[in-house]
């Protein structure tokens, strides 16, 4: 392999370069992204960033000494992959042709929208720098924010802009928020946090609408109320950006189809990070997981399949983690709730959001939530990976 | 500045110790039975290392998984970057000591900017 063309320059496409070096690939490299920044870490953007105790700079995942040998074609989109032609090429949007011998998929995701919304000022998603730079200026001038959506982000922005002074509502469509990745009784002891801190949680009722000419006003809502807003934070998911490889051949399904390594079924093509749905041998099942530690460590793994060939694979990854920071409190989760058919409170007490709980199916614990319990957590996690 | 963390009786093998110094240092006590002294705070944001997983000469730190080595304070791979301060480890009378280093700390830049703007 001669050339490597690695699509989407952020966590999982960087940790895939390095992955690349460090397993002794020393061929041209190629990093293709379309935002025009460096790599940059996503989770502070919800967090400190919009706080103000972190700046962009230090939001940089690269180290000043890091010497990849790679080449950076950045705000340069990827519109389609030609693999046709015997030699594989990825398309860009201005006409050029990258050819390479192997390609990695890293496009992540991007922010849902509400339709409707486009051209209204003061209504915002937040997945980039650029999204988190527009948020926090609109932030600073203060007023009624309204956060459609209560899953991870809509609850920490909730989170950041209630400790900047602004008073702040959450709107959910689902009856509890989290109760899909936490299951309906930890979801509600989760999201018990805005309560707690003064912020309005309306739950099981959608939105219809929003109000407002050429600036929003008012959020909409399906059981007839209305809530006048200044700021409206659109916080409903993501979807996996693959609509660029439609037509390449590439198997996707909700994001790219492949193994628990990253293999697409199409030779010298691996997808990982956000736009990833891979095969979970835990669960045999495929699973898109959206988590920044997914992003950072998966891609050595698919670089090995990758470099192998039709060789070997990895083994059974690690279970999914994430941490999320809401209220000053540090959430913590691993494994998957889904499968779960109890859940027991083993240290804490939910009133206190102190908690550790784990999820068992039978006797086998599947997955385990800690609200400000890192080092039982980090126990209970170990446990996990080792079943 | 030397100071006094715990007696060696009261910290068994495989744990952690934590001095609420101003930034907090953490004595490990490794499987081994070595005793090391590290920053608390990891280099990458704010975590605890006294609540992260040890192993052999290593903590990983239980946010995002960076390794630091006790013995130089190194760190293997990202998020964090920078090392933490080594602290010298001195145990008289069957009580843990410890001499904190002169050298900056590396603390992260969430926890230097909140400690710049003084206590809250
Ligand atoms: C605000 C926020 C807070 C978060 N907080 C947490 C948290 O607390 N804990 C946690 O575990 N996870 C968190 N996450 C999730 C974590 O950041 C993601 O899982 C991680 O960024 C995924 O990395 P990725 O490289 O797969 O995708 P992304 O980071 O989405 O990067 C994909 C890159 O590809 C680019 N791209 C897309 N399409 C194209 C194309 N056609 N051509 C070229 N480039 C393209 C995109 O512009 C982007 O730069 C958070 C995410 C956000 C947005
Ligand atoms: S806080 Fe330690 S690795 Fe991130």
């Amino acid at each position: 392999m001669r050339t490597v063309a690695v699509v989407g320059a952020s966590l999982a496409g960087l940790s895939a370069v390095r992955a690349l070096r460090t397993q002794g690939y020393d061929g041209r490299l190629i990093v293709v992204g379309d935002e025009v920044h460096r790599p940059y870490d996503r989770p502070p953007l919800s967090k400190e960033f919009l706080a103000g105790t972190l700046t962009a700079a230090d939001l940089a995942l690269e180290t000043d000494d890091e010497d990849l040998a790679a080449e950076w074609l950045l705000g340069a989109r990827a519109t389609g992959l030609d693999l046709a032609a015997g030699d594989r090429a990825v398309l860009l949007g201005d006409g050029r042709r990258v050819a390479a011998d192997g390609v990695v998929i890293a496009t992540g995701a991007a922010a849902r929208t509400l339709p409707g919304s486009e051209g209204l000022a003061g209504v915002h998603t937040l997945r980039t720098l650029d999204d988190a730079v527009a948020l926090k200026a609109e932030l600073a001038e203060g007023g009624r924010l309204v956060v459609i959506g209560g899953g991870f982000i809509g609850a920490e922005v909730a989170s950041t802009a209630q400790a900047l002074g602004l008073e702040a509502t959450v709107v959910e469509a689902a009856p509890t928020p989290l109760a899909g990745p936490l299951g309906a009784e930890m979801g509600a002891v989760v999201s018990g946090l805005h309560t707690d801190h003064g912020v309005r949680l309306l739950c099981g009722t959608g939105v219809k609408g929003l109000g407002g000419e050429r600036r929003v006003d008012a959020v909409l809502l399906e059981d007839g109320r209305t809530l006048p807003a200044d700021i409206v934070v659109v916080g409903v998911g993501a979807r996996p950006c693959v609509e660029w490889l439609a037509g390449s051949g590439v198997p996707l399904d909700n994001g790219v189809t492949c193994g628990a390594d990253g293999r697409t079924g199409v030779p010298g093509v691996v997808a990982v990070g956000d736009c990833a749905n891979w095969y979970d041998p835990r669960t045999a099942g495929h699973r898109r997981v959206e988590h920044w530690t997914g992003a950072l460590e998966r891609p050595a793994a698919a670089i090995a399949a990758l470099l192998a060939g039709d060789g070997a694979s990895a083994g059974v990854p690690r279970p999914p983690y994430f941490w999320s920071d809401q209220y000053g409190v540090r959430i913590q989760f691993a494994g998957h709730a889904a499968g779960a058919d109890s859940v027991t409170v083993e240290a804490g007490s939910p009133g206190d959001r102190d908690v550790l709980a784990v999820y068992r199916r039978g006797d086998t614990p599947v997955a385990v939530l800690g609200m400000n319990q890192p080092r039982l957590f980090t126990r209970w996690r170990k446990q996990l990976a080792a079943a | 500045m030397m100071i006094p963390a715990c007696r060696l009786a009261d910290l068994p093998r495989g744990e952690a110790h934590r001095l609420d110094i101003d930034p907090p240092v953490t004595v490990f006590h490794t499987d081994d039975g070595e005793l090391y002294a590290i920053d608390d705070t990891c280099t990458h944001q704010d975590a605890s290392l006294a609540d992260g997983w040890l192993e052999g000469c290593e903590v990983e730190c239980p946010l995002h998984a960076s390794k630091f080595d006790l013995r130089t304070g190194a760190v293997d791979s990202p998020p964090a970057k920078l090392p933490v301060r080594t602290h010298e480890v001195v145990i008289e009378d069957g009580m843990i000591h410890v001499k904190v280093s002169t050298d900056a700390p590396n603390l992260p830049p969430c926890v230097a900017s909140r400690l710049a703007k003084g206590p809250a």
